[in-house]
């Protein structure tokens, strides 16, 4: 029989893995982990003001780390879906929501697409040098006329020959500037609704394809986002995508993904968040005592870490689904929803906790609130969410 | 339409009169001056032009003679600058750095200090936060020395505003060694030898010079010591309700205008076929949106005109800095929401807006700091 002592300790400082995942990802965790603090992390606030730079995909596909994964065949790892989970998280150590945001887009949105839908020679032209990350990528969808309304875009790709030729604009485009091919949303046939729709794989150096500008943003500095415009660019028949007509279902299900890889950054960057916190309200001092041993402190911490734990086994059991094949688009937009706004809640109590040094540069947290704030409008806004919830029960 | 009480139709004449001048003379560059991290200062000369800076002040310094209703109308419409730095900067000058002058100083101090302060000659800042005493003002540190023909100032303070530009700052430093409020006195230390500021970045208000202000050997003369030696701790308590005031004010100018740029948006920007304010969900975001800015005004207005009658509006004062801070923020977050991946963009307003209005439940007492004294006033 065990005794009292044994029975009721508290053990919070134990290390608990969560079931998803196995010793082989934690290893993953610790390498990725070592490669983020050493390498990335002392650079963020320089790149802070100068975007970072391409030579962290290049340094990334080198050690393995854009295809974890990806099909051994095209130079991946061949992990399963956890392994870039487990990058989701550990990236956010690097301080740059941006940083974190111009990988997953490479990485998680714009590749995944390529090895589902695309053809061999594709595959071959591009995701091989993605996952050695010599290649960067991009993906275009919203236009200034069309957010949330994805059905509403007005790029058009006419046939012309033996090739397209593609005309319109795109906006809000991560890697934008310094993607090389864009896997492009276009409207083929305007009167066919959701069947009129075809991916391209554009070359960002073909003729007509123009970076117009950056864009300014509130957070996510370091990242390039652009504005591009497509005049009269003139494309091959094997620059499409997939199968013509088909543009608006593959964008769908490629959304999906880009969600959930997207509610497990925000899940680890609130933590990260939350961490650096509880650090400096033990060291601060007010009324001749840490801020943290006020009740209203400790109380707010307890309310994030409980957010926090919500959003973290939301993302954990809905990607053990996502993995395992179901394909469950309401528990993803749920994750996403809930992920967001915990991300986006738990920064701004930590600047208020911080007081004064929260609304300061210097101390980051002004900056996790900045980058945070993206993700809930960013793959879908809150309410682009809670329609799709909605409507999954039939509404 | 009627004015609002406590406003009457002169104040809305003056209303009127101060936004013009704000969006012909002042808007048009607040954008640059948001990029800048900086606002001229010729700014506070022009609205001198105007007698802006003097509006509650009496005659006999250069000011309009008014009250805090006359000011009040400034400070809310100040929000149509477009930059909460710029309009903090005016505020720190207005609201808080001229005030103790006027309250507490010698007819010799005004005569050096307050009217050319009103002429927008001399620029003011107030300093009391310090590194390690934020909040808890009891633990100030910045210390007065006792020397021949005034004092020695040693110490520093932080997000100071009008810090880098300020020509004199009102300083709230320990003139004994005593602990708690105790001990605390004002000096009106003049920019010069031994005073260093560094400019802060912060999340907004980026046209105002934020600063850390170091003061090394500081000497003042006895002719500079502003009240009474160690009875500063009530020199600061005088102000707090009308600082705190114009906060509330400054958010439901700010209120006002952010929700009806954000409807207009709304009716102009179309999704699925339609204007997104035809979307019920925008709608009713809207509705709400539009209700917490009429509930501020009232809260506030209240407020104010209990303050201006004279009554003790402690209670009534610090329930509108505290509800009107956060709702602010709110509302700005959601209008950065309705305006959907254009509210990400400096390219719009709105998300300088809400990065200003992050600093209303921090600044002027913490919102925490607002619930300690509710606790205290009712008695809990």
């Amino acid at each position: 029989m065990a005794s009292t002592e044994t029975v009721l300790k508290p053990d919070h400082q134990a290390k608990r893995k969560h079931f998803i995942f196995t010793d082989e990802h934690e290893a993953l965790r610790e390498s990725i982990r070592s490669f983020v603090l050493k390498e990335l992390t002392p650079h963020a606030e320089e790149w802070e003001e100068t975007t970072f730079p391409d030579s962290v995909f290049t340094r990334m596909g080198e050690l393995g780390f854009l295809g974890l994964d990806k099909p051994e065949a095209y130079g991946g790892q061949g992990g399963d879906y956890y392994t870039s989970l487990v990058l989701a998280e550990e990236i956010v150590k690097a301080n740059s929501g941006g940083l974190a945001m111009g990988v997953a887009v490479h990485t998680d949105m714009a590749m995944p697409p390529i090895l589902a839908f695309g053809s061999e020679e594709q595959k071959q032209e591009w995701v091989v040098p993605a996952i050695k990350g010599e290649k960067i990528l991009c993906i275009g969808i919203t236009e200034p006329d069309a957010g949330s309304d994805v059905a509403g875009i007005k790029t058009r790709a006419v046939k012309d020959g033996d090739g397209y030729l593609i005309n319109g604009s795109k906006t809000y485009i991560t890697n934008g500037l310094r993607a090389d091919v864009i896997v492009l949303v276009t409207k083929t046939d305007a009167d066919a609704g959701y069947d009129g729709f075809t991916l391209f794989l554009v070359p960002m150096d073909a003729p007509g394809v123009i970076r117009e500008k950056k864009l300014e943003k509130l957070g996510m500095h370091a990242s390039d986002t652009a504005l591009l415009a497509f005049q009269d660019v003139r494309v091959p028949e094997s620059a499409v995508l997939g199968q013509v007509g088909k543009g608006f279902y593959n964008i769908m299900w490629e959304l999906q993904g880009e969600r959930l890889i997207g509610a497990a950054g925000c899940v680890a960057g609130a933590q990260r968040t939350f961490e650096r916190t509880l650090e400096y309200a033990n060291e601060r001092k007010a009324f001749g005592r840490s801020i943290g041993h006020f009740q209203v402190i400790r109380h707010k911490f307890a309310e994030m870490a409980t957010k926090i734990e919500s959003a973290r086994q939301m993302v954990y059991v809905t990607a053990w689904r996502f993995a395992n094949g179901e394909y469950p688009v309401r528990e993803i937009s749920m994750a996403k929803l809930h992920a967001a706004r915990v991300a986006v809640e738990v920064a701004d109590e930590c600047i208020q906790i911080h007081g004064g040094a929260g609304y300061m540069r210097e101390y980051g947290v002004e900056r996790a609130w900045r980058d945070a704030r993206l993700n809930r409008i960013g793959a879908g806004t809150d309410e682009i969410m809670l329609d799709v919830i909605g409507r999954s029960y039939g509404l | 339409m009627s004015a609002t009480p406590p406003f009457t139709d002169e104040h809305e004449e003056l209303r009127s009169s101060v936004r013009g001048f704000i969006e012909r003379e002042l808007s048009p560059d607040a954008q640059s001056w948001e990029a800048e991290e900086w606002f001229p200062d010729e700014v506070f000369a022009k609205l001198a032009g105007q007698g802006l800076l003097g509006l509650k002040y009496p005659a006999e310094y250069g000011g309009e003679g008014g009250d805090y209703l006359h000011e009040a109308v400034l400070v809310e419409e100040l929000a149509r600058i477009g930059s909460g730095g710029t309009a903090a900067g005016i505020g720190a000058h207005v609201n808080i750095a001229t005030p103790p002058i006027w309250k507490f100083g010698s007819e010799e101090q005004k005569q050096r200090y307050l009217a050319p302060a009103i002429r927008g000659e001399k620029i003011g800042a107030l300093g009391i936060t310090e590194p390690d005493a934020g909040s808890d003002v009891a633990s100030l540190r910045t210390t007065a020395t006792r020397v021949d023909g005034g004092f020695l100032v040693n110490g520093s303070k932080t997000y100071i505003t009008n810090g880098v530009r300020a020509h004199f700052i009102v300083t709230a430093v320990k003139t004994t060694a005593e602990g708690g409020h105790n001990g605390i006195s004002f000096l009106i230390i003049d920019r010069g030898e031994g005073v260093s500021s560094s400019k802060l970045r912060k999340l907004g208000w980026n046209a105002s010079d934020t600063a850390t202000i170091s003061f090394e050997d500081v000497f003042v003369g006895q002719e500079n010591l502003l009240g009474p030696l160690h009875e500063g701790f009530k020199l600061i308590m005088a102000n707090f309700q009308w600082e705190r005031l114009a906060m509330a004010l400054g958010a439901v100018g700010a209120m006002q205008l952010a929700y009806e740029r954000t409807a207009q948006y709304a009716r102009e920007r179309t999704a699925f076929g339609r204007p997104i304010a035809k979307h019920q969900a925008i709608r009713h975001k809207l509705a709400d949106l539009a209700a917490s800015a009429h509930t501020a005004r009232c809260v506030t207005y209240d407020a104010l005109r209990r303050f201006c009658a004279g009554e003790q509006a402690l209670r009534e004062v610090t329930i509108a800095k505290l509800v009107t801070q956060r709702a602010c923020f709110e509302l700005m977050d959601e209008c950065l929401q309705i305006h959907g991946g254009a509210g990400y963009m400096r390219e719009y307003w709105v998300e300088r807006a809400a990065r200003d209005a992050r600093l209303g439940p921090i600044g002027g007492g913490s919102d925490e700091i607002m619930r300690e004294i509710l606790g205290r006033l009712l008695d809990l």
